[in-house]
């Protein structure tokens, strides 16, 4: 059967007799790097016109329809639009932190991909500490978006930034805690182990309601930490034009949009793999049969297969849900959110320490 | 109890939600009805909505009289100098000076379309007309007259 892992071996086999292990390595960074861009591309472009389509359906119209068969090459064409415009840098902005901040953005992006499984023996960094490592890198994401409002020097671009740096504080709360209560279970912060736990169902139906719970919780509190709405303060098109990228246009604007893009496709591929088992196929308990047949799917449509699923969640809260208001976002986070998912941590605790999940 | 409320306040917030979603879910799932016209494909067979706004026009009967009297409120209704009322006196049969109107001026190019004006005529002189292809190359033809030449009050108006 077709399974990237053997693909990953045999290149690497291959590389290790032709030269020698340094030079390996190297041509190994390399293939890794430009996997890495290509996906964020493809993503990017998918993304998009995905977004503008659910869009378009849920809001009763046809969405983009011009570019390609019904307009599926728009997001290609938005592109190339944005590559030849100008980046123009505002004459009052601090020139070198306001051109930093994209790059810093869409670093953060790609550095949270690293422990990320995609496939079955597919990542590009087994370490044992990837979900503390994920959450830790996550939260440098907000010191772009600082600085990108900051040095603007534009009131719009402070204000957005601002509301981003207060919900991105509160909301890693619940995220970690969500996460935590997964771990709990797991024992492991290695994502692999956590795939792998989930052998025989996935979490999300093993450990009865505290699991729903957190999944709910978790779901939410990426939606608020991704920036996306109904957590859009820090845009917010109609309070403040574009919020923290404002000034930006061109390929840097550009940036920012990607590195959106790119931030939800990864917290919805932790949400799968923590929530969801990630590449494993859907098992059910001992069902040797039926695993089996499940099995036959290669491992890394069911990953995308999840997290696409999750995507298309956040997107459906995008366009169902109207804007909070800054104080209701962290009414919401401190009165709601972080309890329920202490209680629910508690409680995930017993039944991890009772043994009470399957 | 604090404790109760509370829960309360969360189930009610979660089964919000979810009906918000089942609803643009719905929408999601059933996507043969489109509510956008599909412009400038159905130029031909365009539906627009009765009440679309899309510029003020008066209406003339067959004898080219209209229902306007020239009383200008909807000069004052309209928020941004759109429209500017330009009176005569005629004389009637009794040797009596009587207000009309001479030229009922209307700049499109300053329309926002709210309608304040159609809403302010006591007599519904003026409408709102679904028409919106506006485009021009010379700005000077935005600035309409919509009253017809030589057209007068229609009798029993006042
Ligand atoms: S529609 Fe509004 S803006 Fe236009 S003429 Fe009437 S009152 Fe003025
Ligand atoms: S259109 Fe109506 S409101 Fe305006 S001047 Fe004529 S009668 Fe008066």
């Amino acid at each position: 059967m077709f399974s990237l892992e053997s693909l990953t071996t045999l290149v690497q086999d291959w590389l290790n007799k032709t030269f020698p292990p340094a030079i390996a390595l190297l041509f190994e960074f390399v293939i890794v790097g430009v996997l890495a861009i290509a996906l964020f591309a493809a993503l990017g472009l998918v993304l998009v016109i995905m977004e503008r389509k659910v869009a378009a359906w849920i809001q009763i119209r046809l969405g983009p329809n011009r570019v390609g068969p019904k307009g599926m090459f728009q997001s290609a064409a938005d592109t190339v639009k944005l590559i030849m415009k100008e980046g123009l840098t505002p004459d009052g902005a601090d020139k070198f932190l306001f051109n930093l901040a994209p790059f810093i953005v869409m670093m953060v992006a790609m550095l949270v991909l690293a422990p990320i499984g995609f496939a079955k023996g597919f990542h590009i960094w087994d370490i044992n500490i990837g979900v503390l490592y994920v959450s830790a890198i996550s939260s440098v994401s907000v010191i772009g978006i600082l600085m990108a409002g900051w040095s603007s020097n534009n009131k719009y671009s402070l204000l957005g930034a601002m509301r981003s740096g207060a919900q991105m504080v509160s909301y890693e709360l619940s995220v970690g805690l969500s996460v935590l209560s997964i771990i709990v279970l797991t024992g492991s912060l290695n994502i692999n182990d956590i795939v792998l736990s989930q052998q025989n169902g996935w979490w999300l139906f093993k450990a009865h309601i505290p699991a729903i719970i957190s999944f709910v919780i978790f779901i939410i509190a990426v939606t608020a930490e991704t920036n996306r709405a109904p957590f859009d303060l820090s845009e917010a098109e109609s309070e403040l034009t574009a919020g923290f990228h404002t000034e930006y246009s061109g390929m840097k604007f550009a940036l920012f949009f990607l590195a959106e893009y790119i931030n939800i496709f990864i917290v919805c591929a932790i949400g799968a793999t923590l929530f969801l088992g990630g590449w494993m196929p859907f098992h059910i308990g001992n069902w040797e049969s039926f695993n089996h047949v499940m099995d036959y799917i290669p491992t890394f449509l069911w990953f995308f297969g999840k997290t696409f699923f999750l995507i298309f969640l956040i997107m459906w809260f995008r366009w169902t849900f109207p804007r909070l208001r800054v104080d209701q976002l962290l009414n919401l986070e401190w009165k709601y959110l972080l309890p329920i998912s202490m209680v629910n941590l508690i409680m995930m605790t017993l039944v991890a320490i009772k043994g009470w999940h399957f | 109890m604090f404790i109760v409320d509370y829960l309360k306040e969360v189930y009610g917030a979660v089964k919000s939600l979810l009906v918000g979603m089942n609803r643009t879910g719905y929408y999601f799932t059933h996507h043969k009805e489109i509510i956008t016209q599909q412009y400038p494909d159905n130029r031909e067979e365009l539906n627009l909505p009765e009440r679309f706004r899309g510029e003020v026009v008066m209406a003339h009967d067959e004898n080219n009289e209209h229902a306007c009297t020239g009383c200008s409120a909807c000069e004052l209704a309209c928020p941004n100098g759109t429209i500017k009322i330009i009176n005569k006196f005629d004389i009637s049969p009794e040797g009596k000076k009587k207000k009309a109107i001479d030229t009922f001026v209307y700049h499109l190019e300053l329309c926002t379309m709210c309608g304040l004006c159609v809403e302010a005529c006591p007599t519904n002189a003026i409408n709102m007309a679904n028409t919106f292809e506006h485009s021009v190359f010379n700005r000077g033809l935005l600035t309409k007259r919509l009253n017809n030449p030589d057209s007068k009050l229609k009798a029993g108006v006042e």
